[in-house]
């Protein structure tokens, strides 16, 4: 087990290098917005996901009804269903303690390399991919902190020229120029981006509900249609 | 911001809640039991259908600006999603568009 945690902080460490700059983004931008520090640290060490933490600050900066930040966050981390549903074959049989530690330390690239890895190495028993996922985890969650503290501390002392305010919008598209995979990706997100401008008039949050929801079907229906146009294709190994 | 000190703790608890009940749902409480496919398969688009319709009305009408359309924000954010097209590298796209930011700005001021 615990060469496998040690395994585990190897893979891990790299992803230092994407979570640092976003932590201490996070931190400037929600101590501009006048957040306390023990509310900035809050949102980094209870929430844990960075793309709902920004989208919540923003809803909020924004004076957005509570009941649209909750649900955009909270759409935003829905993914996270499907990543806590992918471990259960993994890692179901660990004690329920290990399984809500996992939980609490369950996002993109935690779910992206221990997956990766129990794929790769099917014969690993449960303790051995407890320890890996621990591994990768340690040197990223205190990263999170850390740098979410360094960055509310510096935040006030920047002045308004850096325009930071659109840091914001930046680092969501960076985020998702790489996830849009596949011609279903891009469509969703053209019909998020349609159906989001041409509802801007309701009250602020309810048209990017109704304009993610869209864009979810869209996405999924546009998957359903092109794997039932594309059998030939399947059968050459070029399925998912 | 209107939103006091409270509130935004509230904001805070139950954002911590609701996302600890996503990612436990699975793994702590429903077990192994297979998810419908179609679930899973709108689940799949949840990030690229709500990010892009949360960011369009930011790069449109900035509110740095009032609102109003500004050049050197709309050339950051294609540069940031051209690079991360091209490149599916995150921290590129962020620099890319900071670099497009902050050449824009400086030519036009």
């Amino acid at each position: 087990m615990k060469s496998e945690w040690a395994r585990g902080l190897v893979q891990g460490a790299p992803f230092v290098l994407v979570i640092a700059p976003f932590a201490t983004l996070f931190g400037v931008v929600a101590a501009e917005a006048a957040l306390s520090l023990a509310q900035i640290m809050g949102f980094s060490a209870l929430v844990i996901a960075g793309s709902a933490q920004f989208a919540a600050l923003s809803m909020l900066v924004e004076n957005a009804p509570l009941w649209a930040v909750l649900a955009t966050a909270l759409a935003i981390n829905l993914r996270m269903a499907m990543y806590s549903a992918a471990l259960v074959p993994h890692l179901g049989a660990a004690p329920l303690w290990q399984r809500a530690l996992v939980s609490y330390m369950n996002f993109d690239q935690t779910y992206a390399a221990s997956i990766a890895e129990y794929e790769a190495r099917p014969q690993m028993s449960t303790g051995q991919k407890i320890g890996f996922y621990f591994g990768i985890a340690t040197p990223i969650v205190p990263a999170w902190y850390g740098c979410t503290l360094l960055g509310a501390l510096l935040g006030a002392r920047i002045p308004e020229s850096w325009a930071l305010d659109f840091a914001l919008p930046i680092m969501f598209i960076a985020l998702l120029g790489p996830m849009l995979k596949t011609a279903a990706h891009l469509l969703a997100a053209l019909v998020s981006v349609v159906v989001a401008l041409s509802l801007a008039w309701l009250p602020a949050g309810l048209g990017l509900l109704i304009a993610a929801g869209a864009a979810m079907v869209a996405g999924a229906a546009a998957e359903t249609l092109i794997e039932g146009a594309g059998p030939r294709r399947a059968e050459k190994g070029g399925g998912t | 911001m209107n939103h006091s000190a409270a509130e935004i703790w509230l904001v805070i608890a139950l954002l911590a809640v609701g996302t600890f009940a996503i990612r436990f749902s699975f793994l702590g409480l429903i077990g192994d039991r297979p998810m419908p496919p179609l679930v899973l398969r709108l689940l799949r688009y949840t990030p690229v259908a709500v990010l892009p319709g949360m960011v369009a009305p930011m790069v449109l009408w900035p509110s740095a600006t009032g609102g109003s359309f500004d050049p050197p924000r709309a050339a950051a954010a294609l540069a940031a999603l051209g690079v991360g097209l091209l490149t599916r590298n995150m921290l590129l796209a962020a620099l890319a568009g900071a670099v497009a930011l902050y050449g824009g700005l400086y030519l036009l001021s």
